[in-house]
């Protein structure tokens, strides 16, 4: 099986095309086809993706399942997974058919609506294994056409605005990375991932406008890249999408939106911004490290007043992410590990938090924090599968939880201490916030005349959440399970940076050395 | 000597012969009601000669130079020839339907492709404005086609005008040329500049250029665009967006690299110039609109900048880029209006996009290929659109002009929003009173070609690359 990538990849836009083609009718069989047909599609990508991660071998350097074509204007069509981004294929395809199950009850447009899953399961998947440059823009980009359709077919009352703001935020983003890629592009004469990874971009000062400009060239890519990454993760203070589109969109797609579309972010600056360009990644980490720590604990504050429960969500992810890039530009090993770590683990447990949310929101049609409380007498199932995504989304030890958020922590501590001091105390507010929701939507008394006939979880919601909490709890006494497979890839991109910040140090000891001669005498 | 000339400019000369027996014969016989077959035997004429043009190879002058035959015109007549067929046959039921069939129509439709084949292969100065002016007058005509609506006389008579006006500049600026370098060969001009240009020869190729801009609807000339795409019938706006733009930015190429390509330095601050300004306003001008049509002759503009975008560049590739992007947008213009033209209630034109609302709930595939023909306008990826403007992109770059390429991007994003607009209507909008359906199958296959091609030209452009790549080669020497 020399083609399981592509086919791993493929096999969604297959499952969308038939559904396009064949299903005709837009009655209840209809539907319910096309939820089945759908949900075998994910189910069957997932077990075709179980081979790749059996036959992937971590101590094995450079990428695997690699396949290679030729394309357009000497680009290439080249796929292959390493370490890093073989974890966010699996997490992919597992959460996939997740989605599919938890928008069972669609009543509206079923077949566009599982066509549009699967084309964007296609678009992420092909994120996460490009190794051509614009073959990555592409499956990047065209990501945005289905979440824009998502959010503005099956989203709430002000999807339309929140759908333009979802595509036109992101899309000025990828923008300024696209003219970065065409930089790229012609200097490196190639856009092959692996060769750009070797590549050495000037990293000489150069005035613009009179502006020295230090880094050079690589710190303008790095900006455009940045833009767009710093949008997608998204950052403070390049957030303000994000919270509007998760109310906005529907269940599944705030579970796809949260557990792997921002995912995209972090592993961009994994795979681009700092093995192609480790000396501006250096010069500017401590800025990237500030913002990090004013998003976490910013935004826990603002998620501290949330009156809409998806909102609040939201602001908790936006501060989560805020470790991954803390944990990112950390630029150690512990660092780099914990921030691929939270990010997987955040794929779980943001998802399992908005399906929950989407599970009372189904009953009572509302989001409001005031609209519930002591859900716990009649929903008890609920309340503890909620109780443990909330606490893991707190990082209580023994959760996926804990693990990502100690491994930034302790990486950002070794870059610096201050940083890490602030982001710790975003730690406390997020027990805050998280607590504080728990307690007002699930605990005291059931006095809510709306509330008294609300019903516990189906068979289905709970097959739903059951995934969840296993790989919750297996990565969090078990965290070996993801670094075993993300620590070799890491260590050599640890590795890498160090070597080049170190060649560009002695070279800039050396200029300034020379510089400052003459001021001495 | 002079029959190998003959041979040379033979597809031009069948098809004038060709479109004066067919003015003839409408006269003489049966007038409007053959109107039907000639526009089908007119396509039928167009296909052949691109057909005829596309097996042609070498470089042939003629007529001591003055007209030439390089893989650089084949490239743009081919592309001219073969949208000029489709659209013609799109617009022969719209036409009908409303009485506006009249068998002048494809005749002045056929003496207009001729004057572009002209103006694609001119080499010379004067045969470039006998071209033009064969393109234009025959397209004045066809604008105000509708001539008891007040709207498509207007449309006319603003052609005509602005139209007029540019020609003047550009034979003020063909004068100065002429009187500087002493000649109005291309070659000729090109020898005088080698080692240093008057000020004359200077302010020449200003006024050329703004002529130009005004034939490829450029900013700031742009100002007849929106109305005469608004008045003018919807077949001839089709018409007017896809083959003309195409003749007159390869006339734009062929001016500005074989006349003037020792001189790049002086050109293209001014294309570059032209470019921005289009980007830009292509994208503001058309946020406010609501009519499709004047929307289209917005997203014209913006993509006329981007397409001189590759030609400031300069380079070999930077011609490349133009060309391929030249092709992808005349096929995706060609999609859209195939969908502009079965946009109807009750039997009546519709433009407004107002109309649109829902549009997906009645007539999914034709909304699900407009959002695609949408996105490839706006330039997202996989939609080939994107591949155009990766090109012209790369070719500012390496032009030395990343911060072209830096404000083209930001104005494709403001660009975006429009078209993001009119998927809103088709998919997010609420029930209102729906269009008709039940409109043309015919339309119905281009609309769902030209949108399959956006889709699968992810693979390779259909091989358009190298074919381009050639082309440009034979342009920039």
């Amino acid at each position: 099986m020399g083609n399981l990538l592509s086919l791993t990849t493929f096999i969604p836009l297959l499952g969308a095309g038939i559904l396009a083609l064949f299903l005709r009718g837009d009655d209840h069989a209809a539907q319910r086809n096309a939820k089945w047909v759908a949900l075998a599609t994910t189910v069957f990508t997932f077990a075709v993706s179980l081979f790749i991660l059996a036959g992937f071998d971590p101590a094995a350097p450079g990428f695997q399942f690699v396949e290679d074509r030729q394309w357009l204007l000497g680009m290439r069509y080249k796929i292959g997974v390493d370490g890093i981004s073989l974890l966010f294929v699996m997490l992919t395809t597992f959460l996939m058919p997740l989605v599919i199950a938890a928008c069972w009850d669609v009543t509206h447009r079923v077949k566009e609506y599982m066509i549009a899953f699967l084309v964007l399961e296609t678009l992420m998947i092909g994120v996460f294994v490009a190794l051509d440059l614009v073959l990555f823009y592409l499956f990047f980009e065209a990501g945005l056409i289905p979440m824009f359709l998502i959010i503005g077919i099956w989203g709430g009352k002000d999807r339309i605005y929140a759908s333009f703001k979802f595509f036109l935020y992101t899309f000025l983003g990828s923008m300024l990375m696209l003219v970065a890629m065409v930089v790229m592009f012609a200097q490196a004469g190639t856009t092959d991932i692996p060769t750009l990874m070797a590549y050495n971009f000037s990293s000489e000062t150069f005035p613009i406008l009179g502006v020295q400009i230090v880094g050079g060239v690589q710190t303008l890519m790095w900006f455009a890249f940045f833009a767009s990454f710093a949008v997608k993760m998204p950052m403070w203070p390049v957030h303000t999408w994000l919270p509007d589109a998760h109310v906005q969109a529907p269940t599944a797609g705030s579970v796809v939106l949260a557990a792997i579309l921002l995912k995209m972010g972090g592993y961009g600056f994994l795979r681009f911004s700092l093995p192609m360009f480790p000396v501006a990644s250096d010069i500017w980490a401590p800025l990237v490290l500030w913002l990090s720590a004013i998003a976490i604990v910013y935004t826990s504050l603002v998620a501290l007043v949330q009156k809409d429960i998806k909102k609040l969500i939201a602001y908790s992810s936006v501060a989560h992410m805020g470790f991954v890039t803390a944990g990112i530009f950390a630029l150690n090993q512990q660092g780099l590990d914990g921030a691929v770590f939270q990010m997987i683990s955040h794929g779980f447990i943001s998802g399992a938090l908005f399906l929950g949310v989407g599970v009372i929101y189904d009953r009572m049609h509302t989001r409001e924090i005031e609209a519930y409380g002591g859900l716990v007498n009649r929903m008890p199932a609920y309340a503890a599968v909620f109780l443990l995504f909330t606490m893991a989304n707190v990082g209580l030890p023994g959760t996926s939880g804990f693990v990502g958020e100690f491994l930034t922590l302790m990486g950002m501590f070794q870059a610096n201490t201050w940083v890490a001091f602030v982001a710790t105390t975003g730690v406390i507010f997020s027990a805050g916030y998280a607590l504080w929701l728990y307690r007002r939507v699930v605990m005291g008394d059931l006095i809510k005349e709306s509330l008294k006939s609300i019903t516990d979880m189906t068979a289905r919601e709970k097959w739903i959440f059951a995934p969840l909490v296993v790989m919750t709890l297996l990565l969090g006494v078990y965290p070996s399970l993801v670094t075993d497979i993300t620590g070799p890839s890491v260590a050599r991109l640890v590795d890498q940076v160090e070597v080049a910040v170190a060649a560009h140090g002695t070279d800039s000891a050396i200029a300034s050395a020379v510089a400052a001669t003459p001021a001495q005498h | 000597m002079f029959s190998l000339d003959l041979q040379t400019v033979l597809p031009e000369v069948i098809l004038a012969v060709y479109a004066m027996a067919a003015l003839m014969a409408g006269v003489y016989t049966t007038k409007d009601k053959s109107a039907g077959i000639l526009i089908w035997a007119t396509a039928a004429m167009f296909a052949l000669m691109a057909f005829l043009i596309a097996t042609r190879e070498g470089t042939d002058p003629a007529f001591f130079g003055s007209f030439i035959d390089d893989g650089f015109a084949r490239f743009s007549k081919v592309t001219i020839l073969l949208s000029a067929a489709v659209v013609l046959v799109m617009s022969q039921e719209y036409l009908a339907r409303r009485n506006l069939l009249r068998f002048e129509y494809p005749v002045l439709v056929t003496l207009a492709v001729v004057g572009m084949m002209v103006m694609v292969s001119a080499n010379d100065l004067m045969v470039l404005y006998m071209g033009i002016e064969l393109q234009s007058l025959a397209m004045y005509v066809v604008a105000s086609l509708r001539r008891d609506s007040e709207k498509s006389t207007e449309a006319g008579l603003k052609y005509f005008v602005l139209g007029a006006l540019s020609s003047g500049l550009m034979l003020y600026g063909a004068s100065l040329v002429y009187g500087f370098a002493g000649t109005t060969q291309f070659e000729g001009i090109f020898i005088a500049t080698a080692l240093e240009v008057p000020l004359g020869l200077l302010f020449g190729l200003v006024f050329l250029l703004v002529g130009f801009a005004f034939k490829v609807s450029a900013a700031p000339f742009h100002m007849w665009t929106p109305d005469v795409y608004e008045g003018a019938p919807t077949p001839v706006t089709a018409f007017m967006a896809t083959a003309p733009k195409m003749a007159a930015i390869a006339l734009f190429a062929r001016v500005v690299f074989d006349g003037f390509g020792g001189v790049v330095g002086d050109w293209q601050q001014i294309v570059a110039f032209l470019s921005v300004v289009s980007v830009f306003w292509g994208g503001f001008a058309a946020i406010g609109q609501t009519n499709i049509k004047r929307i289209m002759a917005y997203s014209s503009i913006a993509h006329m900048g981007f397409a001189l975008m590759g030609l400031a560049s300069g380079t070999v590739f930077g011609v490349q880029a133009m060309l391929i992007y030249m092709a992808i947008y005349v096929t995706m213009n060609i999609g859209t209006f195939a969908f502009i033209l079965s946009m109807e209630r009750d039997g009546r034109p519709v433009t407004d996009i107002n109309a649109l609302h829902m549009y997906s709930r009645y007539a999914p595939m034709r909304a699900l290929a407009m959002l695609v023909l949408l996105f490839s306008l706006a330039g997202v990826p996989p939609m080939v659109g994107f591949f155009g403007k990766l090109y012209v992109l790369r070719a500012a770059y390496e032009g030395g002009l990343t911060w072209l390429a830096i404000l083209g991007v930001i104005a494709s994003v403001i660009g975006a929003f429009y078209y993001l607009r009119i998927v809103y209507y088709m998919y997010f909008g609420e029930e209102r009173e729906a269009l008709d359906t039940g409109t043309s199958p015919l339309l119905w296959g281009v609309l769902m070609a030209s949108a399959a091609v956006m889709v699968f030209g992810v693979i390779n452009l259909f091989g358009i690359e190298p074919l381009a790549a050639a082309a440009a080669a034979t342009l920039v020497n």
